[in-house]
């Protein structure tokens, strides 16, 4: 059983960009993409804990502010060469209401 | 049902092309590979460091079998097409079977030229070519003394190298009076004949080969001019031909090569062909990196995209013989119609040579130090005017404006532990040992595995050398265009004519029509984009998720995720009201940081990004803008006191430097710009070091451009002088825009004039008046809709961007 909590509606957070949520345990992004789906990341890049929410969004892709590493969405693991991973929350979409399992 | 594509041909630029293809379509095809010999896709041009002993076959390889089967493509290694039936679409092996295409790629390759000499049949002559010519020398060294090369090219030179570090006495023998013709001129050539000879090699120039004689296997080597020489093996490197012997039989057209259009498309629409085997426009090819810019192309058509088109261009050598440093591209002996700088120290073994025809450079022979030659060739593809930098081009980059970070130009005498990248800190056994390890080929790769070269960019040229030397020769790392990212193979160039020509209007747009491989694109293009259609079109709708997050929230992120925030201080003066309101602001928000800036004004560190709009609505009240500082855009203008207080001060250089910043604040421009107003030839505000500098002298105005102090420190260039204040400004104005309009996204000011030319941005601001009118005015129409302080337009309507989305706990 996964414990859902309430985020916010969907169309606050913009296309192709994010939010941020605070939590005790560390800020968390909340991502949409062009297509519309939310993820949501540990808001730290396993490089240097760059805060990922302030990014370039791409398909399921954000570039770290940074030093412009590029992490997974869905997985939270770093691309390309590069190696690392976040961690990533399991999110959900209903009546346009976005739940994440925190 | 898939179609068939079959691949014969399992080296290099086939290979490439599948790696290409599989990119672009990975589902499209059933592949196969028939490769003659029994190995997976190897590095040829690594063949000499196997000889040497610096490798092994392994390490070489750059497709495994492994790969082949985890790509879904059936490899036939060992099996030899014998004949093409184009009617049925069928071919067939030497032992009969028979397989079917629907579309055939030819990469046959090239096969070694054996001179038709009597005696060449006999066991100990052989060429330098494949895996199987290599175990022959490595064999022969053991058993044998006595080696001679026949061909003083690049892979004779390497293969002669080879030999003697296998304990062989090597003798090269060369027809010309020049080693390596298609590379050098005569005095690099000299230079590099006594080195190679200090190092052991003998040479017989001006040779030609009669015959090889020996009785079981070769003996000796007899010449036209009656002498000869005893060996027990003979190697003949003296070139290559297209191997296009299946294709002819088969009635494909071929000349020297087979016959390939803009497409790589031979005359039967259902057969391709790649590399070494093909004739393009009248050239065949030979060395790598037009190979893979026609997979490229290949590639994009096998995938029925249809949109490249593979244009062959002057092509840059930079190799690495025997440890000598070469580089050389484009027409480099020249002829009645050219000039020629040259610069020679023969105890330094430094040969430059650079060939200059109507003020551009068109040749360039590089030998001992090699660091500019991406430099030079970027020049001779850019066809940048170069009569302003004649005078010290020769002495390269370094030398024109003044040197800043990366004194060394040189990564040959380095140790392992010497650090490349001071940025972030890469050694250079670290690239080394990534470029082998991972089999990188580009500059592009080895900033994505390494980071070198990734940041700064001061350290490309040493970069680039180290990919040469480790790669070993034949190698050319700079591809005649740079396509702007990942995204798309269409350069900067490209795609703002695109804009302009094809009325593209939004970033969506842009890439359905220029057909984006990513949907989105990625965090390299998109600000580019952007700030193109910006800067094309007065009404376009910015679209802040394509903007870097700086310009996004109008501040500048810092390491720990908080911001800076710099306020607007025109001209750099200030008063007791506007610095109260700078402590207050300071202290109800507990600034832990507060910093006067290079650029004459005061920078607040530390701030947290949910308290920016509430910091900027009372800036905003206390009558500050945004300054920009985190900005692609106008930074400062700095200035001295000028005539009002300076003795000195010949102009009022306060109050002309505010009048500037006035005019010239809030507007987008390809990299940050920097302007300075100094009131004397003292020039105390620095303005030579800026994009723009105005220069104040008794008689007027000294207008200076394309300065900057960063990483390679450059003094600007003089543009011109003017009388009055008025013509400073309109100047300034029409400089910017023509920037603005001209200059690739992220291409300081210096770099654009070392590519335009200096002459080329003069005729357009200062020889060409109405043009200059035209310029400054287009830029004061696009101010009037850039002035608008970013600050209180968000302070006031878009605080919910700064706040989170949700509070938990």
């Amino acid at each position: 059983m996964q414990n859902w909590t309430e985020v916010g509606s969907v169309e606050s957070v913009p296309q192709k960009g994010s939010r941020v949520m605070t939590t005790p345990d560390g800020d968390v992004a909340i991502f949409r993409t062009s297509g519309d789906e939310v993820f949501a990341l540990f808001d730290q890049c396993p490089h240097k804990k760059g805060p990922l929410s302030q990014g370039i969004v791409y398909d399921k892709r954000v570039a770290c502010p940074l030093h412009n590493w590029v992490i997974d969405l869905s997985s939270g693991e770093a691309t390309g060469p590069d190696e690392g991973c976040t961690r990533s929350f399991d999110t959900k979409v209903e009546d346009g209401l976005i739940y994440i399992a925190l | 049902m898939k179609e068939k594509l079959v691949l014969i041909g399992n080296g290099m630029a086939g290979v490439r092309t599948l790696e290409e293809l599989l990119k672009l379509a990975p589902e499209k095809y059933d592949i196969t590979v028939f490769g003659d010999e029994p190995y997976g896709n190897y590095n040829r041009i690594m063949l000499s460091p196997v000889l040497a002993g610096d490798k092994t076959i392994d390490q070489i390889m750059i497709n495994d079998r492994q790969w082949y089967i985890d790509n879904g493509i059936t490899l036939h290694a060992g099996k030899k097409i014998t004949h093409i039936n184009r009617v049925k679409r069928q071919l067939e092996t030497a032992e009969g079977e028979v397989f079917e295409y629907d579309r055939l790629l030819l990469a046959t390759g090239s096969r070694p030229f054996m001179l038709p000499l009597p005696g060449r049949d006999l066991p100990g002559v052989i060429s330098f070519r494949d895996i199987a010519d290599v175990d022959t020398m490595l064999e022969t060294a053991k058993s044998h003394k006595k080696a001679v090369v026949i061909g003083g090219g690049l892979l004779g030179l390497e293969a002669a190298n080879g030999l003697m570090i296998q304990g062989m006495e090597v003798t090269v023998v060369h027809i010309a009076d020049v080693l390596m013709n298609q590379q050098l001129d005569k005095p690099a050539s000299d230079l590099m004949l006594h080195e190679l000879e200090a190092k052991g090699l003998n040479f017989l120039m001006s040779y030609e080969t009669a015959a090889i004689e020996g009785k079981k296997r070769v003996e000796k080597v007899v010449f036209k001019n009656g002498t000869e020489i005893d060996t027990d093996l003979v190697v003949m490197a003296v070139g290559i031909r297209p191997n296009i012997e299946l294709a002819q039989s088969a009635g494909i057209h071929c000349e020297r090569g087979i016959v390939v259009d803009d497409t790589m498309q031979t005359f039967d629409p259902k057969v391709y062909a790649v590399g070494e085997c093909v004739q393009h426009r009248g050239s065949t090819f030979g060395l790598v990196a037009p190979l893979f810019e026609q997979a490229k192309v290949c590639a994009n058509h096998l995938a029925q995209m249809g949109i490249a088109r593979y244009v062959s261009s002057i092509t840059s050598t930079k190799l690495k013989v025997t440890g000598i440093d070469l580089f050389s591209a484009g027409n480099f002996i020249g002829d009645e119609s050219t000039e020629d700088l040259v610069f020679k120290d023969a105890a330094r073994h430094i040969y430059k040579k650079l060939v200059i025809q109507d003020d551009k450079l068109i040749g360039a022979v590089l030998y001992g130090d090699t660091v500019d030659g991406a430099w030079y060739f970027q020049l001779m593809r850019d066809g940048t005017d170069v009569s302003s930098i004649r005078e010290n081009m020769l002495f390269g980059q370094h030398h024109i404006g003044d040197s800043g970070h990366g004194a060394s130009n040189s990564v040959d005498g380095l140790p392992d532990d010497a650090e490349i990248c001071g940025c972030n800190g890469v050694c250079k056994g670290d690239i080394v040992k990534a470029i082998s390890k991972h089999s990188l080929f580009t500059l592009d790769e080895v900033k994505s595995h390494t980071k070198a070269s990734a940041s700064c960019g001061s350290c490309t040229g040493l970069v680039e050398q180290l990919l040469a030397s480790t790669l070993g020769s034949d190698f050319n790392d700079t591809p005649s265009k740079k396509p702007m990212c990942g995204c798309t193979s269409m350069s900067h160039g490209e795609v703002k004519n695109a804009i302009k020509e094809q009325g593209l209007k939004t970033i969506s747009d842009l890439m359905v029509a220029l057909e984006w491989k990513n949907a989105d694109g990625c965090h390299s293009c998109r600000p580019a984009l952007n700030y193109y259609l910006l800067s094309t079109w007065p009404d376009y709708q910015d679209d802040p998720q394509s903007r870097f997050i700086n310009e996004r929230v109008h501040a500048n992120i810092q390491k720990d995720g908080t911001y800076s925030v710099v306020p607007r201080i025109w001209g750099g003066v200030t008063n007791a009201n506007e610095l109260r309101a700078i402590a207050d602001i300071s202290d109800k928000y507990k600034v832990p940081t507060v910093k006067i800036t290079g650029g004459q004004r005061i920078d607040l560190l530390g701030v947290k990004k949910d308290d920016l709009p509430k910091m900027w609505a009372d800036l905003s009240e206390a009558g500050f803008v945004s300054g920009h500082a985190y900005g692609k855009s106008l930074r400062t203008v700095k200035t001295c006191v000028g005539s009002e207080w300076c003795r000195f001060g010949t102009q009022d250089s306060t109050g002309l430097g505010i009048k500037v910043e006035k005019m010239t604040w809030g507007s987008w421009t390809p990299h940050k710009f920097k302007i300075a107003v100094s009131g004397c030839p003292r020039n105390c505000a620095e303005a030579t070091i800026k994009d723009f500098g105005i220069v104040c002298v008794d008689s007027g105005y000294e207008l200076h451009v394309g300065g900057n102090g960063g990483i390679k420190v450059r003094a600007t260039d003089f543009l011109c002088k003017v009388a009055t204040e008025e013509e400073a400004m309109e100047y300034c104005a029409a400089f910017m825009q023509l920037y603005r309009e001209d200059a690739h996204y992220l291409e300081r000011t210096a770099p654009w004039i070392e590519r335009v030319g200096l002459k080329s941005v003069q005729a357009k601001v200062v020889d060409d008046h109405d043009n200059r009118k035209v310029l400054a005015q287009r830029f004061y129409e696009s101010q009037e809709k850039s002035q608008d302080d970013p600050w209180a337009e968000h302070a006031a309507k878009q605080r919910e961007n700064y706040i989170p989305i949700k509070q938990v706990g």
